[in-house]
C-alpha cells in the first residue's frame, strides 16, 4: 500500500433510525437517516404511526358531527382546524355567518396562532439544546391563553368551539377585559424573549445559514406558512385570499430572504406580534348580535364540491368537501400542511450534521396529527 | 523498620504530615472514608441544587414534595435507580459493558485525593498535585468510550465519539490555564498553591480562570457543551443502554466530576480553604458550591453547540488565548517578580477584557466548520 | 382575492394547444384526459399568462364507476387558481401519470392516494404505501372497502 492509501481510512455510511419514540421528533415520527460519521447523506421518512382514518370517518359522520374530529387533526391549534372546516361547509352550503361570530372567530384564530407559535419556538429552542428553559417560559404564557379558552368553551386542548354558521356559544362578559390584560402582557413577554435570544451567539451559530430552503424549491414543493415566507415567498392567505373578515384588519406579513432556520424562528416571533395587533383591532370593532346562524343540525348541502383554505399557524390548511345532498359528506379531504411541508426536508438536511437535522426538523414545525390524520 | 515504613521511606514525596496521630495507615483510612462520604453527600447536594436552582430559574418550583423543601429528592432518585432492573442488551460486549461505569468512576475519586479541605488535610499531599489531576481526569473518557462501544448501539457510539473528540480537544487549554497558575504559585502541589494565594488567583489570572472554567465545562460534558448526552438528539448518548446500578454510577460520575472540578477551581483560583471567621473546610464547601452554581446557571441559560463548533471553539479561540495568557504570565513572573500584586491584578484584568473582545471579533462561532 | 378562473376559459386555451384533451369543462373546474395530463400540466405551469407554479393539493374521489383525481393549481404571481380533474375508469388497476416531475409537492400526496385509494401514479419514483404497512390488503378509502 502506498502512503496515501494507508492514510485514507475506509469508511462506510450507516443507517440510524430516529425512531417513533424520540425526545425530539414532535410526535410519533420516524426517520431513517443514512449517516457518514456525523454528516447526513439522506433521510427516508416513515409515516403512519398516528393514522386514524379521519377522512374515512368523515363519510360516516354528519357534517356537524365531524367538527370534533377536526380538533384532533393538528391538536396544537384546534381552533384553526375548526375554522377551516366550518368555512368549507359554509362555502358549500352558502351559509352566512353573523358579524359577531366572525369577530369571535378571528380572535380565537389569532389567539390560537399565538399558542402555536409559542410552542413551536419553545420546542425549537429545546431542539437547539437550551434544556427546557425556553419551553417553560413559553408554556407559562400559553397557560394564560389556555385560561381564556377555558373561560369560553371549557376546554384547554380540543375545543370543538366553532359550529357551522358561527360559534357554539357567546363569549362571557369577563372575557374581553381578560383579553385586554393578556394582550398588554404578551407584548412585554415577546420583547423579553427577543432580548434574551435574538443576539445569543450560540443560537446564531446553530441556526444562521443552516437548512436553507430556496424560493424555487419552496414554491415547487407546495410549502406554505412561515417556512415558505422564510424563503422569500410573500404569500399569506389572510392577504392573498382573505377569508372571514381579515380584509378589515391592518397587519404586516413578515417575510425573510435567506430561508434558514433563524429566519423561520424570527418570522414566528414577528407573527406573534402581528396576531396581537389583529386581536386589538378586533376587540375594538366587535359588534353585538347573534353568534350563530340558523342552521339545521342535520344540514344537507346541495350537490357539489367546495374547497376553503385558511392560513393556519403552520401553513395553508384546507378542506375539500364533496356533497351529494345527504347528511354526511361524500368525500372530505384535509390538505395536510405538515405533510406537504415535509416534502422539502430531504433537500434541506443533505450535507448537514446530525445536530442540524434535529434543528432543521424542529424549524419546520409539524404536528403528527395533521401528517397522518 | 517495619515493611510499610520501608516502603514509605523510599517514596519520593511527603504524603503524611509528621504529626498525624496513628501514622500512615490511620491517616489513609480516615481520609478514604471522609472522601467517599464527601462524594456521596456532595453529589446529593449537587443534584438538589441543580434541580431546585434550574427550576427556580425556569420560573417553576422544582422538587418540593419529598422531605422538607424537597431535600430528600436525591435520596428518592438514588433509591429508584438502584431498584430498577439491570438490562444488558443481547449484542453488547458483556465485559466492556460491565467495566465501563467502574472505569469512569474511579478517576473521580482519585482526583479528590489531592484536593485540600484544610491546611494539610488531604489524603495525599503529592508535590505534583495538579499534574496528577490532569493525568488522571482523562481516564474517565476511556470509561465513557467503553460504554459507547460496549452497548452496540449507534446512538451510544455517536455520543462516545463526540465525547472523545471534545475531551481531547479541551485538555490543552485546560492544562495551559493551569500552567499559568503554577507559574504564579511556584509549585505543583495543591496545598502550596492555596498557601501562596494571598490574593485569589481569579484576580491575578482572570483570563486563566475563564479558560479553565470553559474547558472544565467541556471536560465534564456540561451545557453548553453537553452534546455527548444531548437529550434532544441522540436520546442519551453513551449511557442510553444502561439502567439500574450502572446508570446510577454514570449519573454519579457526572455530578461527582462537576463537584471535583468545582473543587479544583476553588483550590486553584478562589484560594481554597482560606477565609476569615468560618472554619476552613466550611469555606471550601461554600466556594465549591458557588462554582457549581455557576455551572448550573450556564446550563439553564445557554443552548448547546454543535460538535464542529465545539472543536472550533477549542482550537481557534481557547488555545491561542491560553498560549497568550501563558506568555504574558511568564513575562510578568520573570521580569517583575517583586511588583505590587494589585498593579498586576489591574493590568491582567484589562488585558483579559482587551484580548477576549479582540479575539471574538476575529472568531465568530459560526465560522470555521472543522471536519471531524 | 384569489380569482378562481372559469373552467371554460382555461379549457378553450388548452384545446387550442392540445386538441382533444379536455373531456368536460364547467364553471369551477375542467376535466382532462389522463394521457394528456402531463403536457397540459406543463403548459399550465409554463405559460406566462397562467403561470400556475403552486400546486395546492392533489386528492382523489371515488365515484363508483370512475375515480377522479383533483388538482388545484394556484399562481402566486397572478393570484388566480384553477381546479383540474382527471378520471380513470375501472377499479382493478387504475393508473394516472404522476405530476411529480412538474410540481414536487405531489410526492407524499400521490403516495397517500395510492395507499388509501389504490390509484397508481406512473412515473413516481417511490410508489409505496405511506400510512399503512406493507402487506396491508385493500385500499380503505374506497367506497366498497369492507362495507
Amino acid at each position: 500500500m502506498t502512503t496515501t492509501e494507508m492514510m485514507t481510512l475506509k469508511t462506510e455510511p450507516f443507517v440510524l433510525n430516529f425512531g417513533p419514540v424520540h425526545p425530539s421528533t414532535h410526535g410519533v415520527y420516524r426517520m431513517r437517516a443514512t449517516l457518514d460519521g456525523e454528516v447526513v447523506l439522506d433521510i427516508e421518512p416513515v409515516f403512519g404511526y398516528l393514522h386514524r382514518g379521519i377522512e374515512k370517518l368523515a363519510e360516516e359522520r354528519t357534517f356537524s358531527g365531524f367538527v370534533p374530529l377536526t380538533d384532533r387533526l393538528d391538536y396544537i391549534s384546534s381552533m384553526s382546524n375548526n375554522l377551516g372546516y366550518c368555512l368549507s361547509v359554509e362555502k358549500l352550503a352558502g351559509i352566512e355567518v353573523p358579524e359577531r361570530a366572525e369577530y369571535i372567530r378571528v380572535i380565537m384564530a389569532e389567539l390560537q396562532r399565538l399558542v402555536n407559535h409559542a410552542i413551536a419556538v419553545g420546542t425549537f429552542l429545546n431542539d437547539c439544546g437550551a434544556y427546557m428553559t425556553p419551553v417553560v417560559y413559553m408554556l407559562r404564557e400559553r397557560e394564560k391563553i389556555l385560561d381564556l379558552f377555558d373561560m369560553v368553551c371549557g376546554q384547554r386542548l380540543t375545543y370543538n368551539y366553532m359550529r357551522i354558521g358561527g360559534v357554539s356559544q357567546d363569549i362571557p362578559d369577563e372575557f374581553l377585559p381578560a383579553l385586554r390584560r393578556l394582550v398588554n402582557q404578551m407584548f412585554f413577554f415577546i420583547e423579553e424573549m427577543e432580548r434574551l435570544l435574538k443576539q445569543n451567539e450560540i443560537l446564531l451559530a446553530r441556526t444562521k445559514g443552516v437548512g436553507i430552503l430556496s424560493r424555487e424549491t419552496a414554491i415547487n414543493c407546495s410549502i406554505s406558512g412561515p417556512v415558505a415566507r422564510g424563503s422569500g415567498v410573500k404569500w399569506d392567505l389572510r392577504r392573498a385570499d382573505p377569508y372571514s373578515i381579515y380584509d378589515r384588519f391592518d397587519f404586516d406579513i413578515p417575510t425573510a430572504e435567506v430561508g434558514d432556520c433563524y429566519d423561520r424562528y424570527r418570522i414566528r416571533i414577528e407573527e406573534m406580534r402581528q396576531s396581537l395587533h389583529i386581536i386589538e383591532q378586533a376587540m375594538k370593532q366587535i359588534p353585538s348580535g347573534p353568534v350563530r346562524a340558523d342552521v339545521p343540525h342535520l344540514i344537507r348541502p346541495p350537490v357539489g364540491e367546495a374547497y376553503a383554505h385558511i392560513e393556519a399557524p403552520k401553513g395553508e390548511l384546507g378542506f375539500y368537501l364533496v356533497s351529494d345532498n345527504s347528511i354526511a359528506p361524500y368525500r372530505c379531504h384535509v390538505r395536510p400542511t405538515s405533510l406537504i411541508n415535509l416534502t422539502a426536508l430531504r433537500e434541506m438536511v443533505r450535507g448537514w450534521k446530525v445536530a442540524d437535522l434535529i434543528v432543521i426538523f424542529g424549524s419546520i414545525d409539524i404536528c403528527l396529527g395533521e401528517v397522518d390524520r | 523498620m517495619t515493611i510499610p515504613d520501608l516502603v514509605i521511606s523510599k517514596l519520593p514525596m511527603q504524603v503524611t504530615p509528621a504529626d498525624w496521630p496513628g501514622g500512615y495507615w490511620w491517616h489513609w483510612l480516615f481520609f478514604t472514608v471522609v472522601l467517599i462520604i464527601f462524594v456521596l453527600c456532595m453529589v446529593m447536594g449537587a443534584i438538589y441544587i441543580e434541580r431546585r436552582g434550574m427550576g427556580r430559574m425556569q420560573s417553576r418550583l422544582g422538587p418540593n414534595r419529598t422531605g422538607p423543601f424537597g431535600l430528600l429528592q436525591p435520596v428518592a432518585d438514588a433509591l429508584k435507580v438502584l431498584l430498577k432492573e439491570n438490562i444488558v442488551p443481547d449484542a453488547a460486549d458483556k465485559l466492556v459493558h460491565w467495566l465501563a461505569p467502574i472505569v469512569a468512576f474511579v478517576p473521580v475519586l482519585l482526583i479528590l485525593t489531592v484536593i485540600p479541605f484544610q491546611n494539610g488535610a488531604l489524603l495525599a499531599d503529592l508535590n505534583i498535585g495538579i499534574l496528577f489531576i490532569v493525568a488522571v481526569s482523562s481516564i474517565a473518557t476511556v470509561g465513557m468510550f467503553m460504554a459507547g462501544w460496549g452497548s452496540s448501539n449507534k446512538y451510544s457510539l455517536l455520543g462516545a465519539m463526540r465525547n472523545v473528540a471534545a475531551v481531547v480537544s479541551y485538555e490543552i487549554p485546560l492544562v495551559l490555564a493551569v500552567v499559568g497558575v503554577v507559574l504564579c504559585a511556584g509549585s505543583l502541589s495543591m496545598n502550596c498553591i492555596v498557601l501562596s494565594q494571598d490574593i485569589p488567583y481569579i484576580l491575578l489570572q482572570p483570563l486563566g480562570f475563564l479558560l479553565f472554567f470553559m474547558a472544565a465545562c467541556a471536560e465534564i460534558n456540561r451545557s453548553p457543551f453537553d452534546l455527548t448526552e444531548a437529550d434532544s438528539e441522540i436520546v442519551a448518548g453513551f449511557h442510553t443502554e444502561y439502567s439500574g446500578m450502572k446508570f446510577a454510577m454514570f449519573y454519579l460520575v457526572e455530578y461527582a466530576e462537576a463537584i471535583a472540578f468545582s473543587a479544583i477551581i476553588t483550590t486553584l483560583f478562589l484560594s481554597g480553604w482560606r477565609g476569615p471567621l468560618l472554619p476552613p473546610w466550611l469555606w471550601f464547601l461554600i466556594k465549591t458550591l458557588i462554582v457549581f452554581f455557576a455551572m448550573v446557571w450556564t446550563r439553564t441559560t445557554l443552548p448547546r453547540v454543535r460538535i464542529d463548533q465545539l472543536m472550533a471553539l477549542a482550537w481557534k479561540f481557547l488555545f491561542p488565548l491560553a498560549l497568550i495568557n501563558l506568555f504574558i504570565t511568564a513575562i510578568q513572573v520573570l521580569v517583575w517578580p517583586d511588583a505590587l500584586p494589585w498593579t498586576m491584578v489591574i493590568i491582567n484584568i484589562v488585558l483579559m477584557v482587551v484580548l477576549v473582545l479582540l479575539w471574538s471579533k476575529f472568531f465568530k462561532l459560526g465560522w470555521g466548520r472543522v471536519e471531524v | 382575492m384569489t380569482v378562481a378562473l372559469s373552467g371554460k376559459e382555461i379549457a378553450s386555451q388548452i384545446e387550442e394547444k392540445f386538441p382533444g384533451s379536455v373531456e368536460e369543462s364547467g364553471r369551477d373546474s375542467l376535466v382532462v384526459k389522463s394521457d394528456s395530463l402531463l403536457p397540459v400540466a406543463a403548459f399550465l405551469r409554463d405559460t406566462e399568462t397562467l403561470k400556475f407554479d403552486y400546486l395546492s393539493y392533489v386528492t382523489a374521489v371515488d365515484y363508483f364507476s370512475y375515480f377522479e383525481v383533483v388538482y388545484q393549481l394556484t399562481s402566486l404571481e397572478h393570484n388566480h387558481s384553477i381546479v383540474i380533474k382527471t378520471r380513470c375508469y375501472g377499479r382493478e388497476n387504475p393508473v394516472v401519470p404522476s405530476v411529480i416531475g412538474i410540481w414536487q409537492g405531489a410526492d407524499f400526496q400521490e403516495r397517500e392516494i395510492y395507499d388509501l385509494m389504490g390509484i397508481k401514479f406512473e412515473g413516481h419514483p417511490n410508489m409505496k404505501r405511506i400510512f399503512l404497512w406493507e402487506g396491508f390488503a385493500g385500499h380503505p378509502l374506497r367506497k366498497d372497502y369492507l362495507s
